[in-house]
């Protein structure tokens, strides 16, 4: 399974770059969104997956003993997750900004404004 | 030698910095300052010539240490001995007499104040740079007296001129001080430490390593800039755009000496390399010789000066060259002879310039009618410049003569001193004679006679020329301690008048009789330097080609790395990150699997993995937006399925809602757009895929290599076992997140308000007409 993982891990960061090197700004945003995922299985797997051992303390023991999974990295994660959707929500409705004013998913022409300055 | 400690070392310490600090009054209050108050200014240089010449006037070496950077070994490391004193004594002394004459040469000036608070932060970095006993103490302030001096030169920052003069003098310096860095970290890696001291201690292992010899060649370099040998001698005849008292105290008298400081500073380490002696002295043999020449292709009288000022230069790296007691005995005297003689006939000349408003030889005659005093102090140190009896310099070209004939065998550098000595003494005389005694009638009338400001300083120089040369012994003392700090070496000096009929004193009649020959023949005038200027393999040239080859170069790979794309600036990044870790695993890569750690696949997570995939691959190849919006939504769900399975219920959870949001999101703000165009070339795309997939394939193999190593789970044992007992909650990851870490959570939320903040008022936003492009 370690194994698989670490593929599908490959995958959505390459996957992820493929659409960021994409003109399309809606495209980068699903990029951005693909690495973001690559990059929480990431953090997952290095910190060693264990099936059915939730990091949670039992009701009759006070602290946990037995194989637990880890709970760093699950906390980092929940972290990544929830910050990542404020930047995602920031970059749609920005987009749809720019679309508005635009009426282009070119990135090209974005680019552009700089050079009157 | 014990170290001096208690108020003695602090003395020290206020010595160099009260230039600084005076600098550092003068940026908070010079709006406030009338412009008389600069009178002063003289006291602070005489305070500290005063502290030098009371407190070391016996007691040679002294030295002491105040301790700055404890764990780099850098503390201000001081030594004051006959070679620093010698320095110490001239930049105070002369400091003295340049800034009671800058107070009425700057007279009314809107700017006077900040040309004081540069000229004392300078000699805050000379003081510092001489008597500095540690390597990095040295370095920074050799950096400072090239800053000070980029901002004295460039003083007159409206002319363009002197901007790039001041440009090209820090450049040049500059690059010396990158080479004095280096090797200061150079020999710290041989002898452990940055003290002077202990590369002295240790010289030895030092010449025997290859980072000391390599030191070596970077010293040279910093003594050869900072000097202003040939081939960098080009700087110092620009950095005379500078106001007249600047060119006399940086530009002649001390900052340009630094260079010579050092190679005697490193004169007991490194004189006993072969190099040395033919080095320095072909080197500082072609710049006296090619300098002198080119001295009297000029009218203007400081070009004139500034070209028997490198060839001074080259004299005195010439000498120490020669080294042994009879070229250092030399090069001491030289030193104070040439500040004596030098630094006057630069005040003169800026007393010309002040009340003729003219340094043209070419214009100037008969000025002793109207400053008989500076004419007559003119004409002593144009006599002490061609080397003349009853003054200093008389002794000092006899010494110079003396070390020449000994140095070698051949008579070459004794033939390249005698001509030396024959042109200079022709130039001294354009500049001291020439404008004063030629002529019947004065060219110039003033409206007022010179102020005593100015004249002083020229009477104190011009009296030291001629005490000195009338009772050399009094100067022996200086030049005695400096041989001995320099050759490590206890000696005799005996500097004389009389040498009685040998070859050295009809070689000094000869060069009296062949200079008043030349200086009767020769008519000033600038054709050939006009020439000289246009060579296309000359210094100058060189210097500029490579600066505009520079502004190419960085323009070119400007323009290549930031043309302004995004997904450019992303390859440029992933391309360096992927040949970087490529190369590493190109070492070899450490991927073994170990099936015994790995769990098994079952159904459920094949079937997962399987629609991850598909569903990565559905986004990438989507035709439509929302399609792949959608394609999106599986992934998520996936993720938190797989979640689920391996014991992480917060995530699954959080990462179900969340991504549910993102989908809705997508959905409202896109629904209304037209499909994808396709923008890219295949070409383009293969190139994207084909980074993309490498990109992906590091990935993997780094996630396989990282999972072969153990893990480190006191982090999480910790919480597991404390997340109860300290925190009274079950569930570890929620206790992590609002309890252990609950300032990051803090945080966090405000990160998402201002996201959130961001996204209301983005939404709120209404576009006004002419914001619309497209319509």
């Amino acid at each position: 399974m370690e194994i698989l993982l670490a593929i599908v891990t490959g995958l959505l960061y390459g996957a992820g770059l493929f659409m960021m090197l994409r003109r399309s700004m809606v495209k980068l945003i699903i990029g951005l969104i693909l690495i973001g995922n690559g990059a929480n299985i990431l953090i997952f797997l290095l910190g060693r997956i264990a099936k059915g051992k939730p990091p949670i303390i039992p009701a009759d023991a006070k602290v946990l003993t037995e194989l637990y999974a880890d709970p760093v990295p699950q906390a980092l994660i929940l972290t990544a997750i929830v910050i990542s959707f404020g930047l995602q929500a920031f970059a749609i409705v920005l987009f749809k900004k720019v679309y508005q004013a635009l009426h282009s998913d070119d990135l090209d022409t974005v680019n552009t404004i700089d050079d009157d300055l | 030698m014990p170290l001096e400690t208690g108020f003695g070392n602090y003395m020290m310490l206020i010595a160099v910095l009260l230039g600084g600090m005076l600098s550092l009054f003068l940026v908070i209050f010079k709006d406030y300052l009338r412009d008389g108050f600069s009178a002063f200014f003289f006291l602070v240089p005489l305070a500290v010539f005063t502290y030098f010449a009371v407190f070391f006037g016996s007691e040679v070496p002294a030295l002491g240490l105040v301790s700055w950077q404890q764990g780099m070994g850098v503390h201000f490391e001081w030594r004051v001995d006959g070679l620093s004193r010698m320095f110490a004594l001239l930049i105070s002394g002369i400091g003295t007499l340049v800034f009671a004459y800058s107070h009425y040469y700057l007279k009314g000036h809107p700017e006077k104040f900040r040309f004081f608070g540069f000229l004392s932060l300078f000699m805050t970095a000379m003081l510092g740079l001489v008597v500095s006993d540690n390597l990095i103490m040295l370095f920074m302030f050799w950096e400072l007296t090239s800053v000070s001096s980029f901002f004295l030169i460039g003083f007159h920052y409206e002319d363009r001129e002197s901007r790039k003069a001041a440009l090209r003098a820090l450049t040049i310096t500059g690059l010396g001080g990158v080479g004095l860095l280096i090797a200061a970290v150079l020999i710290s890696t041989v002898t452990g430490s940055f003290s002077f001291q202990a590369l002295l201690d240790q010289r030895e292992t030092v010449l025997a390593s290859q980072a000391g010899r390599i030191a070596f060649w970077l010293f040279i370099l910093a003594a050869f800039t900072k000097s202003a040998q040939f081939p960098f001698h080009f700087w110092l005849p620009g950095a005379m755009k500078a106001p007249t008292p600047v060119s006399t105290y940086l530009h002649s008298a001390t900052m340009v000496k630094a260079g010579v400081f050092l190679l005697l500073k490193l004169y007991p380490i490194y004189s006993a390399l072969p190099v040395w002696k033919p080095l320095l002295m072909t080197v500082g043999g072609v710049s006296m010789v090619y300098s002198a020449a080119q001295a009297l292709f000029f009218t203007d009288m400081k070009s004139i000066l500034a070209y028997t000022t490198l060839s001074a230069l080259g004299i005195l790296v010439f000498l120490t060259g020669i080294g042994g007691n009879e070229g250092l005995v030399a090069a001491a005297a030289f030193i104070l002879v040439h500040a004596l003689y030098k630094a006057a006939l630069f005040l003169v000349t800026g007393i010309v310039d002040h009340e003729a408003h003219t340094r043209d030889v070419t214009a100037l005659h008969g000025l002793r009618h109207v400053m008989p005093g500076v004419a007559v102090a003119g004409a002593v140190a144009a006599l002490s410049h061609g080397g003349v009896p009853l003054t200093f310099g008389f002794i000092g070209k006899e010494l110079m003569y003396e070390s020449a004939l000994h140095a070698e065998t051949s008579p070459v550098p004794i033939a390249a001193a005698f001509i030396t000595g024959l042109l200079l003494f022709a130039a001294g005389f354009w500049v001291g004679f020439r404008p004063f005694f030629s002529g019947r009638e004065a060219s110039h009338t003033l409206k007022h006679p010179v102020s005593l400001w100015l004249q002083l300083p020229v009477y104190v120089l011009t009296a030291g020329t001629l005490i000195f040369g009338i009772w050399p012994a009094g100067a022996e003392q200086m030049v005695h301690a400096l041989v001995e700090a320099a050759g490590r070496d206890t000696i005799k000096v005996h500097l004389e008048l009389w040498h009685g009929f040998n070859t050295v004193f009809f070689l000094s009649l000869a060069t009296i009789a062949g200079g008043i020959v030349l200086y009767s023949r020769l008519v000033p005038g600038q054709s050939i330097a006009l020439k000289v200027e246009k060579l296309s393999y000359s210094s100058v040239a060189i210097y500029e080609k490579f600066l505009s080859v520079t502004k190419w170069l960085s323009r070119w790979y400007t323009d290549i790395l930031q043309n302004g794309y995004l997904r450019w600036y992303v390859m440029t990044i992933m391309v360096f990150l992927l040949t970087l870790v490529g190369y590493s695993f190109y070492h070899g890569v450490h991927i073994y699997i170990d099936f015994k750690k790995i769990s098994e696949v079952t159904l459920y997570e094949a079937v997962i993995l399987l629609l991850m995939i598909f569903s990565i691959f559905y986004i990438l190849l989507a035709k439509s937006r929302l399609a792949a919006v959608a394609a999106m939504g599986v992934l998520g769900i996936s993720i938190s399925l797989m979640f689920v399975l391996y014991s992480a219920p917060d995530l699954a959870m959080t990462q179900f809602s969340i991504d549910t949001l993102t989908v809705i999101l997508f959905v409202l703000v896109l629904y209304k757009l037209p499909r994808y165009i396709n923008i890219s070339s295949n070409v383009v795309k293969i190139r994207d895929a084909v980074i993309s997939l490498l990109f992906g394939l590091m990935i993997t193999v780094l996630c396989l290599e990282v999972i072969n190593e153990p893990v480190n789970r006191e982090i999480s044992e910790f919480y597991a076992e404390n997340s109860y007992l300290l925190a009274k909650g079950k569930n570890v990851v929620n206790v992590i997140l609002v309890d252990f870490r609950g300032a990051d959570t803090m945080v966090e939320i405000t990160v998402l308000t201002i996201a959130a903040l961001g996204v209301f008022g983005l939404m709120k936003l209404r576009l006004k007409d002419n914001e619309k492009t497209w319509e």
